[in-house]
């Protein structure tokens, strides 16, 4: 059984076709790793299945529920969490308000809320930034906060858009180990990455896309050997 | 061994700085017993304005600072609060402390019913509509004649003072304890407010709606129940200033004036800041009325010039308002830095 079924997932804006016929399965428990060059509709994929654009064709099937064209909101509270590729912090507000904010999804009172926030900014080592504007942090520590964010709405999927990208190379080993520690939390994962070895590190599957369309779908070892993928990658490119 | 999450979960949820409180605590009381010392009638009308545009001004931060949805019409909701105490207490003989309460009520309403459509629209088209719908409300009053049309409604004298009709001749005593008991409670509740599952979930909207979104936060739903809330703080100001000065017309009370002098004043104090916009009361109030009695009438427009000069300043040098100069320990959002 399935958390999470796309079935033929189609967004065209304008002649353009970000995204045509897409169809896959998430089992829960494990990290589907979403791989493609730029423009292959990755970001758009995560903006169908949560509700920021409303899909032309398909269906979107969220723990027995269809939740194709559903408002964002609606969706979240559901049970589905996301980060944004752009991000989005709350600039004005500290970390701790930031996190809490997502809290109070499950939470009405300021304490409980307060209480829990503190324990996820805990679990994703920010705690001693929990008073700083979420201006002041870097980027691997925004990314940490919009991780934490999500997380405190307890979600049981988790949409993860690019959590490596833009971040320098030594920041990038805790955040894979912090993917992990949320995976070993119970949490499905689904993460766009354009790192290839960390996808395939920490990826139970993967999905390929290029052109708004899925070109494979498989373990991480069968997707690194095909054909489609490598040409996406690398291009069919003359030797010269 | 204490662990920096444990340290974490023993800090107070908000502030409870003991400077702060006993700033709050001597501060009412010294406006508690100010009409003791007998001060003259022009100082407690001067109390009495500060009193209803720090509330007013807190209607509007609620709205603005707080949910981020800039208002230009917010006078309409005064204007609904002085007419449906007035009329009610005018044509039946409701007393008006029912009519400051239906008045919030029609002013939640006439909210819901501008909320639902315009705050679909985003930020510079709903401040358009706003604008728009503030002056639609002065025409319609102006040309209906149940309640007097441009003439307005003056509200009959009660024979001696009478705490039911609201009405005090001999001191303005009482007027000034009213709404000194206004201010005390809106910005108690306001703080309360803020300081909520509902206050976090508004500012969220304010800093980024998507982001609010994906955190479970229907958008358009907070941002009406802010609106709301918003109406129900300004309608009492306009029943109160009716039984204050004892007539209703709709140059006064809808007057476009008081949607920017409410704007004005919270951006000079600090905008999104709780005490925000009692700063920028305190200090344009007692400055409008010294200009209207050196330069006689309403002052010739020249504190309006005034006011938009002091506001291009802040703008530039000082967005965060005049409450950013005081110790930052001492303000709400800095609490633990």
């Amino acid at each position: 059984m399935s958390i999470l079924s796309v079935e033929n997932l189609g967004k065209s804006f304008g002649g353009i076709r970000a995204n045509h016929d897409i169809s896959f399965d998430i089992s829960p428990g494990e990290i589907l790793g979403i791989i493609g060059p730029n423009g292959a509709g990755k970001s758009t994929l995560f903006d169908l299945i949560t509700g920021y654009t409303r899909a032309d064709t398909g269906k979107v099937i969220f723990d027995g529920n269809d939740i194709t064209r559903m408002r964002p909101d609606r969706i979240s509270n559901l049970g589905i969490g996301r980060t944004f590729q752009k991000l989005k912090p709350f600039a004005d507000l500290t970390l701790l308000e930031n996190v809490m904010i997502g809290s109070f999804a499950r939470e009405n009172n300021i304490k409980d809320a307060r209480d829990k926030a503190l324990e996820i900014i805990d679990f994703v080592d920010l705690i001693e930034k929990r008073h700083h504007f979420a201006r002041e942090l870097s980027t691997g520590q925004r990314k940490r906060l919009e991780l934490a964010r999500a997380m405190a709405t307890e979600p049981k999927l988790l949409l993860m858009d690019e959590v490596t990208g833009g971040v320098d190379q030594k920041t990038i080993p805790g955040l894979v180990a912090l993917i992990q520690k949320m995976k070993a939390s119970g949490v499905t994962i689904a993460t766009i990455e354009h790192n290839i070895n960390i996808i395939m590190e920490v990826s139970d599957h993967i999905l390929a896309l290029d052109q708004g369309q899925r070109i494979a779908f498989g373990r991480p070892r069968d997707i690194q050997n095909n054909e489609k993928v490598i040409d996406a990658y690398l291009g069919t490119v003359d030797v010269a | 061994m204490e662990t920096v999450l444990d340290h974490a979960r023993q800090e107070p949820v908000w502030n409870t700085n003991k400077k702060v409180i006993v700033a709050l605590v001597a501060l009412t009381l010294g406006l508690i017993v100010f009409p003791l010392f007998g001060p003259s009638p022009f100082y407690l009308h001067l109390m009495i304005l500060i009193f209803m545009y720090a509330v007013m001004s807190q209607s509007w931060n609620v709205i603005a600072g707080l949910s981020g949805q800039i208002s230009l019409g917010h006078g309409a909701f005064f204007g609904i609060g002085a007419y449906t105490s007035s009329v009610l207490y005018v044509q039946y003989g409701i007393t008006p402390w029912l009519g400051i309460l239906l008045g919030m009520v029609f002013a939640a309403l006439v909210a819901i019913a501008i909320g639902i459509p315009m705050l679909r629209l985003s930020g510079h088209y709903f401040a358009i509509a706003t604008l728009l719908i503030g002056i639609s409300f002065q025409v319609v009053f102006q040309r209906w004649e149940m309640v007097g049309a441009a003439s307005g409604l003056w509200i009959p004298l009660t024979e001696e003072s009478s705490w039911l009709a609201l009405q005090f001749h001999d001191s303005k005593a009482p007027y000034y304890y009213i709404f000194l008991a206004f201010f005390a409670v809106t910005y108690l509740l306001v703080w309360r407010l803020s300081n909520s599952k509902i206050g976090f979930r508004l500012r969220a909207v304010r800093d980024d709606y998507q982001a609010a979104s994906s955190l479970g936060i229907d958008v358009s739903r907070y941002k009406i129940i802010a609106y709301v809330i918003s109406a129900i703080i300004m309608a009492p100001m306009g029943s109160l200033f009716a039984q204050y000065i004892l007539i209703v017309d709709p140059d006064r009370m809808f007057n476009l004036e008081i949607s920017i002098l409410v704007l004005l004043m919270t951006v000079l104090g600090g905008i999104g800041n709780i005490w925000g916009p009692l700063v920028g009361v305190a200090i344009l109030i007692p400055i409008s009325e010294y200009t209207r009695i050196y330069l006689g009438g309403t002052g010739g427009a020249v504190d309006l010039i005034f006011y938009g000069l002091i506001l291009m300043l802040i703008c530039v040098f000082r967005p965060a308002g005049l409450i950013s100069f005081l110790p930052k320990h001492l303000l709400e959002r800095e609490k633990h830095r």
